[in-house]
């Protein structure tokens, strides 16, 4: 089993969902990544998302578009992203880093070259918001032979005939946007939320995390009861928009509190 | 200038020389120039469908109504009556004088050709977008959407999308560059009068990128009962396809009015491209005529090597707003903020066939800064009577270079896509006038 899948298979075993958290790559600086990576993976997180900024991050709400742009503004890189993934996975030879972003920084110097530094920086999964099946070309073909997950988006518009298009090609795990819409913005209804995750569990065996709008622990509780995986971004970047480089001890301390949530979840079942 | 020298070079048609060249390069090119893009939304490597999964079962759903509506003579018929007794067309195509006169003054014995002007700039609302707004808001009552959006930059689309809304009694909400809220003051105000939420954006650059940003993220989270009404010939499939078929009625009416006019097709096509809608609306129909040459106008700002919005010029190949076009960007591919006096072509991107027509070689772009915009905006004033929109400025100074070196016998149409009253403040600026 590779990391990704050994890690679901740990979480699975222990009774609970995997917590996912993400977090935009340089932001608020290069250098204060690293140690808000740490924190994230101190306080309970399970799998890493990283976020690739891009100056038009046309799917995300202000709080992550802010951060793309805090990002940018202090002077990130391809080439420093690629730098802190290789960092996080000399620290953390086990904990499963996903980078998540748009197109075009990924395909600029085209696909084999972006699978290639994935793979050489340990990055074990990619999602590309704005690459669909219907382009999986432009970059699906490069992962698969890098050996890099893609994992690919199920959304509340993405209908049972559309879904195997979907699955064809997705690995590591389903990713189910909860919400018809942009990143931390609203929330879906818990019961469509189970409705969904039904429905995507009987089409695919890949773990299914569920995100989008997911901002506290007690949300992260009631989706981590029925879904493989819970995702929380928007509320972690916006505790680093508002605490800066000194942001790790208050996301640490939140995260602990998802990753409580989650962990309570299995004592519950146990009992 | 080179290009030009090597436009008017050629004896044999453009095409038949850049296929030569192409097809050694392994290109192939379809029997006809007029079939693309392919089956999923393709011209050559451009084009596509780059969106977020949200919206990938919508952008299918309305490719699959708009088949369906181009086999509807019902469709045809009421977009025809509308184009002809709400917007005007056909629309005038013009003979220049004075303007052909002028430059054949400063031109050698037998040289400067006529040029004629596609009045597009006398449609109802003042400029091409009304033919493109009107198509799909009847797309998007077939689709029974009640609401539509769309994103705008010099406000020329904001206020056609605001009327079409009017007039089919739906919801309009326009997203505009707060930069440009503050330089197009008129056109957000008609906007308003219309019935339509004017919504200012603020992230980013603050231009017509942002705009779309901002009307995607809306559309995204509305997909249920929305409509994007894309103002410009980009985008994901199939809205560069059917923008381009809206906007053709351009290129089809200028063949018929040429062949009334003078017997015969003209040598030469002229138009300005931001997103490049006109433009293409203006060349589709004669993309096989290949005696018929071809030269789309990019803005370039302050100069090339300076800030600009020339994305063939100065950009590369990659993905932005659902295509994959030129753009300009930075080596990690991140977007770089274009810059043009006119806002309507202040846009880091292209339209996809345009990029592939430049690519094969069958357009020729040709990039036009700020300053010449701004002498071309005065002189087609005071020597027609007709004041350009900004964008148009562009065209009429690309037309002031290139009809000094061709025969006086060869036939030039520019696309007068706009009128310029939205752009009288900013020329008064530019010029330091006191209005």
């Amino acid at each position: 089993m590779d990391r990704m899948a050994t890690r679901f298979a740990a979480c699975k075993a222990q009774g609970r969902a995997a917590l996912i958290t993400f977090v935009t790559a340089g932001d608020p600086t290069v250098a204060a990544t690293p140690a808000i990576l740490d924190a994230l993976v101190e306080g309970g997180a399970d799998i890493i998302e990283l976020g690739m900024p891009f100056t038009d991050p046309m799917a995300d709400g202000p709080a992550i578009e802010l951060a793309n742009l805090r990002s940018l503004g202090s002077g990130t890189k391809t080439a420093h992203i690629f730098a802190i993934a290789a960092d996080f996975r000399a620290r953390h030879p086990d904990t499963p880093l996903v980078l998540m972003g748009y197109a075009n920084p990924m395909l600029v110097r085209g696909s084999d070259w972006f699978a290639d530094q994935c793979k050489v920086a340990g990055v074990d999964g990619v999602i590309c918001v704005d690459v669909p099946p219907e382009e999986d070309a432009e970059l699906g073909p490069a992962l698969r032979n890098a050996g890099i997950h893609l994992v690919r988006l199920a959304t509340p518009t993405t209908d049972a005939k559309r879904l195997p298009a979907v699955l064809e090609g997705a690995s590591g795990f389903l990713y189910h946007v909860s919400v018809a819409g942009i990143t931390g913005k609203q929330q879906a209804a818990q019961a469509n939320i189970e409705l969904a995750v039904q429905k995507l569990k009987a089409a695919t065996h890949l773990p299914i995390a569920v995100g989008f709008g997911v901002r506290t622990p007690e949300q992260a509780a009631a989706i981590g009861r029925i879904a493989d995986g819970v995702v929380v971004g928007s509320a972690i970047v916006d505790l680093v928009g508002s605490h800066g480089d000194a942001a790790a001890p208050f996301v640490q301390q939140f995260v602990a509190a998802l990753s409580g949530a989650l962990t309570a979840n299995s004592r519950e079942t146990a009992a | 200038m080179a290009l030009i020298a090597s436009l008017h070079s050629k004896r044999t048609p453009i095409l038949t020389q850049e296929t030569e060249t192409i097809m050694t390069d392994t290109i192939s090119l379809p029997n006809s120039l007029r079939s693309q893009p392919d089956a999923s939304g393709h011209f050559g490597q451009f084009g596509g469908r780059y969106v977020a999964e949200t919206l990938m079962p919508l952008i299918l759903e309305l490719e699959k109504v708009y088949r369906a509506a181009k086999d509807d003579p019902a469709f045809e018929e009421e977009y025809d009556y509308l184009l002809k007794q709400y917007v005007g067309r056909p629309n005038p195509l013009y003979y220049a004088a004075r303007l052909t006169q002028a430059l054949r003054e400063g031109a050698p014995a037998g040289k400067g050709a006529k040029i004629y002007l596609k009045r597009e700039e006398l449609n109802h609302t003042g400029a091409h977008k009304i033919n493109n707004c009107i198509g799909q808001a009847l797309l998007a009552r077939r689709m029974g959407k009640k609401k539509v959006i769309a994103e705008t930059g010099a406000g020329q689309h904001g206020v056609a999308t605001a009327t079409v809304a009017a007039l089919f009694g739906m919801e309009c909400k326009i997203f505009m560059g707060a930069k440009d809220v503050e330089r197009q003051k008129p056109n957000v105000f008609r906007m308003k009068l219309l019935g339509a939420e004017v919504i200012p954006v603020t992230s980013g650059s603050a231009t017509l990128k942002d705009s779309m940003n901002d009307a995607l993220r809306h559309w995204v989270s509305n997909v249920h009962d929305t409509f994007y009404i894309i103002g410009t010939a980009a985008g994901p499939h199939p809205y560069p396809e059917l923008v381009r078929d809206f906007q053709s009625i351009i290129g089809k009416e200028i063949k018929t009015q040429m062949m009334e006019a003078e017997g015969r097709l003209p040598d030469m096509l002229i138009a300005p491209v931001g997103g490049g809608s006109n433009a293409i609306g203006m060349f589709h129909p004669f993309l096989d005529d290949t005696d018929v040459a071809m030269i789309g106008v990019e803005a370039a700002g302050e100069g090339l090597t300076g800030k600009h919005a020339a994305s063939l010029a100065g950009g590369a190949s990659g993905i932005l707003h659902g295509n994959r076009t030129y753009l300009l960007q930075d080596e990690d591919g991140q977007i770089t903020e274009a810059h043009s006096i006119s806002a309507g072509l202040d846009y880091p991107g292209i339209g996809p066939e345009h990029s592939w027509l430049h690519k094969i070689g069958r357009v020729q772009y040709m990039p036009i800064t700020d300053d010449e915009a701004l002498a071309s905006f005065q002189k087609l004033s005071a020597l027609e009577g007709i004041i350009p929109a900004l964008e148009s400025a562009h065209a009429i100074a690309a037309a002031e270079q290139v009809a000094p070196t061709m025969d006086a016998d060869k036939i030039i149409v520019v696309n007068l896509s706009g009128r310029g009253d939205k752009d009288i403040f900013t020329v008064a600026d530019a010029l330091g006038a006191e209005m």
